[in-house]
Protein backbone atom coordinates (compact mmCIF):
# COMPACT_ATOMS: atom_id res chain seq x y z
CA UNK A 1 0.00 0.00 0.00
CA UNK A 2 2.76 2.59 -1.00
CA UNK A 3 0.03 3.70 -2.83
CA UNK A 4 -1.56 5.72 -0.42
CA UNK A 5 1.89 6.74 1.56
CA UNK A 6 3.51 8.27 -1.67
CA UNK A 7 0.21 10.28 -2.06
CA UNK A 8 0.37 11.92 1.41
CA UNK A 9 4.21 12.13 1.09
CA UNK A 10 3.64 14.45 -2.40
CA UNK A 11 1.99 16.97 0.08
CA UNK A 12 4.62 17.35 2.58
CA UNK A 13 6.31 20.28 2.87
CA UNK A 14 4.48 22.30 0.12
CA UNK A 15 1.67 24.30 1.72
CA UNK A 16 0.40 22.04 4.12
CA UNK A 17 2.90 23.26 7.18
CA UNK A 18 2.42 26.64 5.44
CA UNK A 19 0.02 28.21 8.14
CA UNK A 20 -0.08 31.70 6.28
CA UNK A 21 -3.17 31.49 4.45
CA UNK A 22 -5.06 29.88 7.57
CA UNK A 23 -3.96 32.35 10.11
CA UNK A 24 -5.35 35.11 8.30
CA UNK A 25 -8.83 34.67 10.42
CA UNK A 26 -11.72 36.20 9.38
CA UNK A 27 -12.36 40.12 10.87
CA UNK A 28 -15.43 41.97 10.37
CA UNK A 29 -12.95 45.00 9.94
CA UNK A 30 -11.35 42.94 6.39
CA UNK A 31 -15.02 42.21 4.84
CA UNK A 32 -17.06 43.98 2.60
CA UNK A 33 -20.05 45.49 4.47
CA UNK A 34 -23.24 44.70 3.31
CA UNK A 35 -25.85 45.59 6.13
CA UNK A 36 -24.61 48.48 8.86
CA UNK A 37 -27.06 48.74 11.80
CA UNK A 38 -26.20 52.41 13.49
CA UNK A 39 -27.92 53.60 16.70
CA UNK A 40 -31.09 51.26 16.07
CA UNK A 41 -33.68 51.80 19.27
CA UNK A 42 -36.92 49.99 18.30
CA UNK A 43 -40.20 50.49 20.47
CA UNK A 44 -43.37 48.24 20.75
CA UNK A 45 -45.65 51.16 21.63
CA UNK A 46 -44.14 51.81 25.35
CA UNK A 47 -41.66 49.03 25.08
CA UNK A 48 -38.37 49.44 24.83
CA UNK A 49 -37.16 46.31 22.42
CA UNK A 50 -33.75 47.22 21.04
CA UNK A 51 -31.29 49.49 22.98
CA UNK A 52 -28.92 51.53 20.55
CA UNK A 53 -28.26 48.02 18.63
CA UNK A 54 -24.77 49.09 16.49
CA UNK A 55 -23.08 46.08 14.01
CA UNK A 56 -21.67 45.34 10.57
CA UNK A 57 -23.31 42.34 8.38
CA UNK A 58 -20.37 41.21 6.08
CA UNK A 59 -21.27 40.52 2.12
CA UNK A 60 -20.95 36.85 1.07
CA UNK A 61 -21.00 35.68 5.03
CA UNK A 62 -23.54 34.34 7.21
CA UNK A 63 -24.28 36.10 10.10
CA UNK A 64 -26.02 34.21 13.16
CA UNK A 65 -28.33 36.04 15.80
CA UNK A 66 -28.25 34.01 19.01
CA UNK A 67 -29.73 34.71 22.77
CA UNK A 68 -32.86 33.28 24.68
CA UNK A 69 -36.12 33.75 23.68
CA UNK A 70 -37.66 37.79 23.82
CA UNK A 71 -33.84 38.98 23.39
CA UNK A 72 -34.88 40.99 20.20
CA UNK A 73 -33.16 38.88 17.41
CA UNK A 74 -36.18 38.62 15.50
CA UNK A 75 -36.61 41.62 15.95
CA UNK A 76 -33.44 42.66 15.00
CA UNK A 77 -33.65 40.44 11.89
CA UNK A 78 -37.05 41.82 11.03
CA UNK A 79 -35.96 45.48 10.41
CA UNK A 80 -33.50 44.56 7.92
CA UNK A 81 -36.50 44.44 5.47
CA UNK A 82 -39.03 46.23 7.48
CA UNK A 83 -41.32 43.47 8.22
CA UNK A 84 -41.96 45.72 11.84
CA UNK A 85 -43.53 48.37 9.64
CA UNK A 86 -46.82 45.81 9.51
CA UNK A 87 -46.88 45.74 14.04
CA UNK A 88 -49.11 48.02 15.52
CA UNK A 89 -47.32 50.85 17.51
CA UNK A 90 -43.76 49.55 16.13
CA UNK A 91 -41.49 52.66 15.52
CA UNK A 92 -37.88 52.64 14.71
CA UNK A 93 -34.97 55.00 15.28
CA UNK A 94 -31.54 55.17 14.10
CA UNK A 95 -30.17 54.00 10.49
CA UNK A 96 -30.34 50.76 8.81
CA UNK A 97 -28.10 51.22 5.74
CA UNK A 98 -27.90 48.60 2.79
CA UNK A 99 -25.21 49.03 0.75
CA UNK A 100 -25.04 52.72 2.07
CA UNK A 101 -28.56 53.74 1.76
CA UNK A 102 -30.58 53.59 4.83
CA UNK A 103 -33.96 51.72 4.11
CA UNK A 104 -35.54 53.87 6.59
CA UNK A 105 -35.40 56.94 4.46
CA UNK A 106 -39.16 58.22 3.25
CA UNK A 107 -38.08 57.39 -0.34
CA UNK A 108 -37.41 53.78 0.15
CA UNK A 109 -39.77 51.58 -2.07
CA UNK A 110 -40.29 48.66 0.40
CA UNK A 111 -41.38 46.14 -1.90
CA UNK A 112 -38.21 46.86 -3.52
CA UNK A 113 -36.49 46.73 -0.46
CA UNK A 114 -38.02 43.18 0.02
CA UNK A 115 -37.38 41.83 -3.01
CA UNK A 116 -33.67 42.52 -2.19
CA UNK A 117 -33.46 41.28 1.23
CA UNK A 118 -35.59 38.09 1.19
CA UNK A 119 -37.13 36.29 4.07
CA UNK A 120 -37.82 32.42 4.86
CA UNK A 121 -39.54 32.06 8.34
CA UNK A 122 -39.80 29.17 11.14
CA UNK A 123 -42.83 27.21 9.56
CA UNK A 124 -41.93 26.16 6.35
CA UNK A 125 -44.64 28.21 4.09
CA UNK A 126 -45.14 26.92 0.68
CA UNK A 127 -48.28 28.42 -1.36
CA UNK A 128 -50.99 26.19 -2.01
CA UNK A 129 -49.94 25.63 -5.21
CA UNK A 130 -47.94 23.50 -7.45
CA UNK A 131 -44.18 23.21 -6.98
CA UNK A 132 -42.94 24.70 -10.00
CA UNK A 133 -45.50 28.05 -9.28
CA UNK A 134 -44.48 28.41 -5.73
CA UNK A 135 -40.96 29.35 -7.39
CA UNK A 136 -42.34 31.35 -10.63
CA UNK A 137 -44.77 33.09 -8.49
CA UNK A 138 -42.28 36.07 -7.25
CA UNK A 139 -41.15 36.11 -10.93
CA UNK A 140 -44.39 36.71 -12.02
CA UNK A 141 -44.84 39.66 -9.58
CA UNK A 142 -42.08 41.28 -10.44
CA UNK A 143 -43.14 41.11 -14.40
CA UNK A 144 -42.02 38.69 -16.00
CA UNK A 145 -43.78 36.39 -18.41
CA UNK A 146 -41.58 35.09 -20.90
CA UNK A 147 -42.44 31.12 -20.32
CA UNK A 148 -38.85 29.96 -21.00
CA UNK A 149 -37.51 32.51 -18.49
CA UNK A 150 -39.78 31.49 -15.78
CA UNK A 151 -38.91 27.78 -16.23
CA UNK A 152 -34.95 28.40 -16.50
CA UNK A 153 -35.42 29.87 -13.13
CA UNK A 154 -37.49 27.97 -11.54
CA UNK A 155 -34.80 25.03 -12.65
CA UNK A 156 -31.98 26.93 -11.57
CA UNK A 157 -33.29 28.21 -7.87
CA UNK A 158 -34.33 25.14 -7.47
CA UNK A 159 -30.83 23.24 -8.30
CA UNK A 160 -29.50 26.39 -5.93
CA UNK A 161 -31.74 24.92 -3.17
CA UNK A 162 -30.59 21.83 -3.17
CA UNK A 163 -34.01 20.16 -4.15
CA UNK A 164 -34.18 20.12 -8.13
CA UNK A 165 -33.19 15.92 -8.00
CA UNK A 166 -36.05 15.01 -5.42
CA UNK A 167 -38.71 17.02 -6.96
CA UNK A 168 -37.86 17.75 -10.96
CA UNK A 169 -40.70 14.86 -12.18
CA UNK A 170 -43.22 16.38 -10.56
CA UNK A 171 -43.09 19.75 -10.32
CA UNK A 172 -46.72 19.82 -10.83
CA UNK A 173 -47.90 18.29 -7.88
CA UNK A 174 -48.67 20.67 -5.09
CA UNK A 175 -45.32 21.70 -2.99
CA UNK A 176 -47.76 20.80 0.09
CA UNK A 177 -47.09 17.02 -0.35
CA UNK A 178 -43.42 17.84 0.34
CA UNK A 179 -41.82 17.16 4.03
CA UNK A 180 -40.94 19.53 5.74
CA UNK A 181 -37.44 19.69 4.98
CA UNK A 182 -38.36 19.93 1.47
CA UNK A 183 -40.82 22.60 1.76
CA UNK A 184 -38.33 24.66 3.81
CA UNK A 185 -35.85 24.10 0.59
CA UNK A 186 -39.02 25.26 -1.42
CA UNK A 187 -39.35 28.50 0.31
CA UNK A 188 -35.44 29.40 -0.12
CA UNK A 189 -35.76 28.50 -3.95
CA UNK A 190 -38.36 31.36 -3.75
CA UNK A 191 -36.56 33.52 -2.28
CA UNK A 192 -33.92 32.94 -4.06
CA UNK A 193 -35.72 32.92 -7.82
CA UNK A 194 -35.72 36.64 -7.63
CA UNK A 195 -32.16 37.36 -7.19
CA UNK A 196 -32.03 38.84 -3.78
CA UNK A 197 -28.84 40.58 -2.14
CA UNK A 198 -29.84 39.46 1.19
CA UNK A 199 -31.56 36.28 2.71
CA UNK A 200 -32.85 36.42 6.16
CA UNK A 201 -33.29 33.18 7.64
CA UNK A 202 -35.74 33.38 11.08
CA UNK A 203 -35.34 30.10 12.67
CA UNK A 204 -35.23 28.34 9.45
CA UNK A 205 -34.80 24.74 11.30
CA UNK A 206 -36.89 24.49 14.37
CA UNK A 207 -39.40 22.32 12.42
CA UNK A 208 -37.13 20.41 11.07
CA UNK A 209 -35.74 17.16 11.78
CA UNK A 210 -31.89 16.75 12.31
CA UNK A 211 -30.91 15.49 8.74
CA UNK A 212 -32.94 17.98 7.49
CA UNK A 213 -31.78 20.66 9.38
CA UNK A 214 -27.93 19.49 8.38
CA UNK A 215 -29.11 19.65 4.61
CA UNK A 216 -30.41 23.28 5.09
CA UNK A 217 -27.52 23.91 6.80
CA UNK A 218 -25.09 22.95 4.04
CA UNK A 219 -27.31 24.94 1.72
CA UNK A 220 -26.94 27.93 3.63
CA UNK A 221 -22.85 27.11 3.66
CA UNK A 222 -23.23 27.15 -0.20
CA UNK A 223 -25.90 30.49 -0.66
CA UNK A 224 -23.34 32.06 1.03
CA UNK A 225 -21.09 32.34 -2.25
CA UNK A 226 -23.65 34.24 -3.95
CA UNK A 227 -25.97 35.85 -1.12
CA UNK A 228 -25.46 37.83 2.04
CA UNK A 229 -27.07 35.68 4.90
CA UNK A 230 -28.31 36.35 8.46
CA UNK A 231 -30.20 33.63 10.26
CA UNK A 232 -31.57 33.89 13.62
CA UNK A 233 -31.26 31.06 15.57
CA UNK A 234 -32.26 29.26 19.43
CA UNK A 235 -30.17 26.73 18.32
CA UNK A 236 -26.38 27.64 19.28
CA UNK A 237 -24.75 24.69 17.79
CA UNK A 238 -26.38 25.60 14.67
CA UNK A 239 -24.81 29.04 14.85
CA UNK A 240 -21.47 27.30 15.48
CA UNK A 241 -22.35 25.27 12.42
CA UNK A 242 -22.96 27.93 9.93
CA UNK A 243 -22.10 30.99 10.63
CA UNK A 244 -18.66 33.40 9.35
CA UNK A 245 -19.93 36.11 12.58
CA UNK A 246 -22.28 36.02 15.43
CA UNK A 247 -23.96 38.12 17.67
CA UNK A 248 -25.28 37.23 20.44
CA UNK A 249 -28.00 39.70 22.34
CA UNK A 250 -29.95 39.77 25.72
CA UNK A 251 -32.87 41.58 26.37
CA UNK A 252 -32.69 44.12 23.71
CA UNK A 253 -28.80 44.56 24.07
CA UNK A 254 -26.31 43.23 21.54
CA UNK A 255 -23.71 41.64 24.33
CA UNK A 256 -21.27 40.50 21.84
CA UNK A 257 -20.30 40.81 18.16
CA UNK A 258 -17.87 38.67 16.40
CA UNK A 259 -15.99 35.81 14.43
CA UNK A 260 -17.69 32.60 15.24
CA UNK A 261 -14.46 30.76 15.85
CA UNK A 262 -13.98 33.63 18.49
CA UNK A 263 -17.08 33.67 20.21
CA UNK A 264 -17.75 30.08 20.84
CA UNK A 265 -13.90 29.26 21.81
CA UNK A 266 -12.90 32.54 23.69
CA UNK A 267 -16.11 34.38 23.86
CA UNK A 268 -15.29 38.19 25.26
CA UNK A 269 -18.08 38.66 27.52
CA UNK A 270 -19.03 36.85 30.90
CA UNK A 271 -22.74 36.69 29.94
CA UNK A 272 -21.85 35.72 26.00
CA UNK A 273 -19.94 32.62 28.05
CA UNK A 274 -22.71 31.63 30.29
CA UNK A 275 -25.08 31.41 27.37
CA UNK A 276 -23.29 29.18 25.21
CA UNK A 277 -21.87 27.12 28.08
CA UNK A 278 -25.73 26.38 29.39
CA UNK A 279 -25.04 28.41 32.55
CA UNK A 280 -27.42 31.18 32.00
CA UNK A 281 -29.50 31.59 35.61
CA UNK B 1 -17.68 -1.17 15.92
CA UNK B 2 -18.44 1.15 12.61
CA UNK B 3 -15.94 3.71 11.76
CA UNK B 4 -17.93 5.16 8.70
CA UNK B 5 -15.35 7.71 6.60
CA UNK B 6 -14.57 11.25 8.14
CA UNK B 7 -15.88 12.18 4.74
CA UNK B 8 -19.03 11.24 4.13
CA UNK B 9 -20.82 13.89 6.07
CA UNK B 10 -23.63 15.92 4.61
CA UNK B 11 -21.71 19.18 6.07
CA UNK B 12 -19.04 19.82 3.25
CA UNK B 13 -17.36 21.82 5.20
CA UNK B 14 -16.87 19.57 8.31
CA UNK B 15 -15.42 17.31 5.59
CA UNK B 16 -12.98 19.49 4.55
CA UNK B 17 -12.02 20.54 8.21
CA UNK B 18 -11.58 16.88 9.28
CA UNK B 19 -9.55 16.17 5.87
CA UNK B 20 -7.54 19.79 6.59
CA UNK B 21 -6.63 18.50 10.13
CA UNK B 22 -5.38 15.09 9.49
CA UNK B 23 -3.64 16.10 6.28
CA UNK B 24 -1.69 18.49 8.62
CA UNK B 25 -0.86 15.56 11.14
CA UNK B 26 0.76 13.75 8.29
CA UNK B 27 2.86 16.81 7.11
CA UNK B 28 3.67 17.64 10.34
CA UNK B 29 4.41 13.91 10.32
CA UNK B 30 6.83 13.86 7.49
CA UNK B 31 8.61 16.77 9.33
CA UNK B 32 9.62 14.65 11.90
CA UNK B 33 10.73 11.77 10.29
CA UNK B 34 12.98 13.82 8.57
CA UNK B 35 13.84 15.31 11.98
CA UNK B 36 15.37 11.85 12.87
CA UNK B 37 17.39 10.87 9.97
CA UNK B 38 18.79 14.09 9.77
CA UNK B 39 19.53 14.48 13.48
CA UNK B 40 21.06 10.91 13.41
CA UNK B 41 23.35 11.94 10.18
CA UNK B 42 24.33 14.85 12.01
CA UNK B 43 25.65 13.05 15.07
CA UNK B 44 27.23 10.22 13.16
CA UNK B 45 28.84 12.50 10.59
CA UNK B 46 29.36 15.93 12.82
CA UNK B 47 27.44 18.03 10.56
CA UNK B 48 26.59 21.03 11.88
CA UNK B 49 25.16 22.59 9.22
CA UNK B 50 22.75 19.26 9.20
CA UNK B 51 22.14 19.83 13.11
CA UNK B 52 20.75 23.29 12.13
CA UNK B 53 18.61 22.50 9.85
CA UNK B 54 17.21 20.21 12.37
CA UNK B 55 16.33 23.29 14.68
CA UNK B 56 14.70 25.11 11.56
CA UNK B 57 12.34 22.12 11.11
CA UNK B 58 11.67 22.67 14.69
CA UNK B 59 9.94 25.45 14.79
CA UNK B 60 7.99 24.42 11.80
CA UNK B 61 6.45 21.52 14.40
CA UNK B 62 5.81 23.56 16.59
CA UNK B 63 3.86 25.82 14.75
CA UNK B 64 1.72 22.73 12.98
CA UNK B 65 1.16 21.57 16.90
CA UNK B 66 -0.37 25.14 17.80
CA UNK B 67 -2.27 25.25 14.40
CA UNK B 68 -3.85 21.50 14.87
CA UNK B 69 -4.32 21.92 17.92
CA UNK B 70 -6.30 25.06 17.60
CA UNK B 71 -8.02 23.60 14.70
CA UNK B 72 -9.32 20.60 16.91
CA UNK B 73 -10.60 22.83 19.67
CA UNK B 74 -12.70 25.13 17.24
CA UNK B 75 -14.07 22.06 15.38
CA UNK B 76 -14.93 20.53 18.93
CA UNK B 77 -16.60 24.25 19.49
CA UNK B 78 -18.12 24.82 16.48
CA UNK B 79 -19.24 20.75 15.50
CA UNK B 80 -19.28 19.06 18.43
CA UNK B 81 -18.14 16.10 17.32
CA UNK B 82 -19.66 12.46 18.17
CA UNK B 83 -18.82 8.71 17.53
CA UNK B 84 -15.86 8.03 15.30
CA UNK B 85 -15.25 11.51 14.54
CA UNK B 86 -14.55 12.50 18.31
CA UNK B 87 -12.48 9.85 18.35
CA UNK B 88 -10.73 10.84 15.43
CA UNK B 89 -10.41 14.71 17.03
CA UNK B 90 -9.38 13.28 19.96
CA UNK B 91 -6.73 10.82 18.20
CA UNK B 92 -5.66 13.73 16.56
CA UNK B 93 -5.00 16.33 19.57
CA UNK B 94 -2.56 13.29 21.03
CA UNK B 95 -0.96 12.43 18.13
CA UNK B 96 0.66 15.89 17.52
CA UNK B 97 1.33 16.26 20.87
CA UNK B 98 3.52 12.66 20.36
CA UNK B 99 4.62 14.23 17.28
CA UNK B 100 6.12 17.06 18.74
CA UNK B 101 7.87 15.05 21.48
CA UNK B 102 9.34 13.15 18.63
CA UNK B 103 10.74 16.24 17.50
CA UNK B 104 12.12 16.93 20.61
CA UNK B 105 13.89 14.35 20.89
CA UNK B 106 15.46 14.95 17.32
CA UNK B 107 16.18 17.92 18.56
CA UNK B 108 18.22 16.53 21.71
CA UNK B 109 20.52 14.79 19.14
CA UNK B 110 20.92 17.62 16.78
CA UNK B 111 22.21 20.00 19.61
CA UNK B 112 24.31 17.40 20.97
CA UNK B 113 25.97 16.92 17.05
CA UNK B 114 26.44 20.33 17.08
CA UNK B 115 28.03 20.66 20.22
CA UNK B 116 30.63 17.46 19.35
CA UNK B 117 31.31 18.81 15.97
CA UNK B 118 32.73 22.36 17.20
CA UNK B 119 35.33 20.37 19.77
CA UNK B 120 38.75 19.87 18.07
CA UNK B 121 39.21 16.21 19.06
CA UNK B 122 37.38 14.04 16.56
CA UNK B 123 36.31 10.67 18.02
CA UNK B 124 35.91 7.66 15.45
CA UNK B 125 32.18 6.72 15.89
CA UNK B 126 32.42 3.59 18.70
CA UNK B 127 28.67 2.55 18.24
CA UNK B 128 26.24 2.16 15.11
CA UNK B 129 23.26 4.38 15.74
CA UNK B 130 22.72 4.38 12.35
CA UNK B 131 20.55 1.10 12.41
CA UNK B 132 18.53 2.05 15.63
CA UNK B 133 17.86 5.20 13.93
CA UNK B 134 16.38 4.01 10.39
CA UNK B 135 14.31 1.65 12.12
CA UNK B 136 12.92 4.28 14.43
CA UNK B 137 11.99 6.69 11.83
CA UNK B 138 10.70 3.71 9.78
CA UNK B 139 8.44 3.07 12.51
CA UNK B 140 7.19 6.79 12.81
CA UNK B 141 6.68 6.26 9.26
CA UNK B 142 4.40 3.26 9.62
CA UNK B 143 2.42 4.30 12.62
CA UNK B 144 1.54 7.35 10.25
CA UNK B 145 0.72 5.43 7.14
CA UNK B 146 -1.82 3.73 10.01
CA UNK B 147 -2.66 6.88 10.74
CA UNK B 148 -3.40 8.11 6.81
CA UNK B 149 -5.20 4.77 6.50
CA UNK B 150 -6.69 4.12 9.76
CA UNK B 151 -5.59 1.04 9.40
CA UNK B 152 -5.50 -0.63 13.32
CA UNK B 153 -3.74 -3.68 11.69
CA UNK B 154 -0.90 -1.75 10.81
CA UNK B 155 -1.08 0.06 14.21
CA UNK B 156 -0.41 -3.45 15.67
CA UNK B 157 2.16 -3.89 13.65
CA UNK B 158 3.59 -0.78 14.83
CA UNK B 159 3.23 -1.47 18.76
CA UNK B 160 5.04 -4.91 18.05
CA UNK B 161 7.88 -3.30 16.34
CA UNK B 162 8.77 -1.61 19.55
CA UNK B 163 9.91 -4.55 21.49
CA UNK B 164 12.18 -4.92 18.41
CA UNK B 165 13.90 -1.22 19.24
CA UNK B 166 13.51 -2.06 22.78
CA UNK B 167 15.88 -5.02 22.18
CA UNK B 168 18.04 -3.31 19.64
CA UNK B 169 18.68 -0.35 22.13
CA UNK B 170 19.55 -3.23 25.08
CA UNK B 171 22.47 -4.31 22.48
CA UNK B 172 23.55 -0.79 21.99
CA UNK B 173 23.39 0.01 25.94
CA UNK B 174 25.64 -3.11 26.47
CA UNK B 175 27.91 -2.33 24.06
CA UNK B 176 28.41 1.19 25.36
CA UNK B 177 29.17 -0.05 28.46
CA UNK B 178 31.78 -2.71 27.33
CA UNK B 179 33.32 0.42 26.27
CA UNK B 180 33.70 2.54 29.21
CA UNK B 181 34.85 -0.41 31.03
CA UNK B 182 37.51 -1.22 28.65
CA UNK B 183 38.74 2.53 27.92
CA UNK B 184 37.86 5.02 30.63
CA UNK B 185 39.36 7.11 28.59
CA UNK B 186 35.60 7.17 26.43
CA UNK B 187 33.20 7.15 28.91
CA UNK B 188 32.52 10.97 28.25
CA UNK B 189 31.73 10.22 24.31
CA UNK B 190 29.76 7.13 25.38
CA UNK B 191 27.57 9.19 27.64
CA UNK B 192 26.60 11.32 25.03
CA UNK B 193 25.90 8.94 22.86
CA UNK B 194 23.83 6.89 25.30
CA UNK B 195 21.70 9.79 25.55
CA UNK B 196 21.26 9.81 21.79
CA UNK B 197 20.28 5.96 21.47
CA UNK B 198 18.21 6.97 24.67
CA UNK B 199 16.12 9.56 22.68
CA UNK B 200 15.83 7.36 19.82
CA UNK B 201 14.62 4.50 21.69
CA UNK B 202 11.77 7.17 23.12
CA UNK B 203 10.81 8.29 19.42
CA UNK B 204 9.95 4.41 19.64
CA UNK B 205 7.84 4.85 22.47
CA UNK B 206 5.70 7.85 20.97
CA UNK B 207 5.34 6.17 17.56
CA UNK B 208 3.80 3.29 19.46
CA UNK B 209 1.54 5.71 21.01
CA UNK B 210 0.54 7.47 18.02
CA UNK B 211 -0.16 3.68 16.71
CA UNK B 212 -2.27 2.97 19.94
CA UNK B 213 -4.49 6.30 19.40
CA UNK B 214 -5.01 4.81 15.80
CA UNK B 215 -6.33 1.67 16.85
CA UNK B 216 -8.71 3.92 19.42
CA UNK B 217 -9.91 5.74 16.43
CA UNK B 218 -10.78 2.37 14.63
CA UNK B 219 -11.96 0.17 17.01
CA UNK B 220 -12.99 2.89 19.48
CA UNK B 221 -10.82 0.39 22.17
CA UNK B 222 -8.34 1.98 24.70
CA UNK B 223 -5.28 -0.18 24.14
CA UNK B 224 -3.04 1.99 25.90
CA UNK B 225 -1.19 -0.37 29.17
CA UNK B 226 -2.61 -3.79 27.96
CA UNK B 227 -0.56 -6.67 26.65
CA UNK B 228 0.06 -7.44 23.00
CA UNK B 229 -1.94 -10.61 23.36
CA UNK B 230 -4.61 -8.50 25.08
CA UNK B 231 -4.48 -6.01 22.33
CA UNK B 232 -4.24 -8.36 19.40
CA UNK B 233 -7.50 -9.64 20.92
CA UNK B 234 -8.95 -5.95 20.62
CA UNK B 235 -8.06 -5.39 17.19
CA UNK B 236 -9.32 -8.92 15.64
CA UNK B 237 -12.74 -8.90 17.46
CA UNK B 238 -15.09 -6.62 15.95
Amino acid sequence: MTGVQDKTRLNHGIDLTSLDRVQAANRIENEQIALEVENLDLYYGAKHALHGVNMKIARNKVTAFIGPSGCGKSTLLRCFNRMNDLVDGCRVEGQLKLDGKNIYDRDVDIAMLRRRVGMVFQKPNPFPKSIYENVAYGLRLAGINKKRVIDETVEWALKGAALWDEVKDRLDDSALGLSGGQQQRLVIARAIAIHPDVILLDEPCSALDPISTLKVEELINELKHKYTIVIVTHNMQQAARVSDYTAFMYVGDLIEFGNTDQLFTKPSKKQTEDYITGRYG
Amino acid sequence: MTTPGYKSHISSQFNAELEDVRQRVLAMGGLVEQQIIDATRALMELDAELAESVFRADDKVDQLEVYIDDECSRILARRQPTASDLRLVHAVIKTITDLERIGDESHKIAKMAHELSAQERIYENMVETGHLSRQVSQMVRAALDAFARMDADAALAVVREDAVIDREYEALLRQCITYMMEEPRTIGRVIDLIWAVRSLERIGDHAKNIAEYVIYFVKGKDVRHVSIEQMEKEVRGS
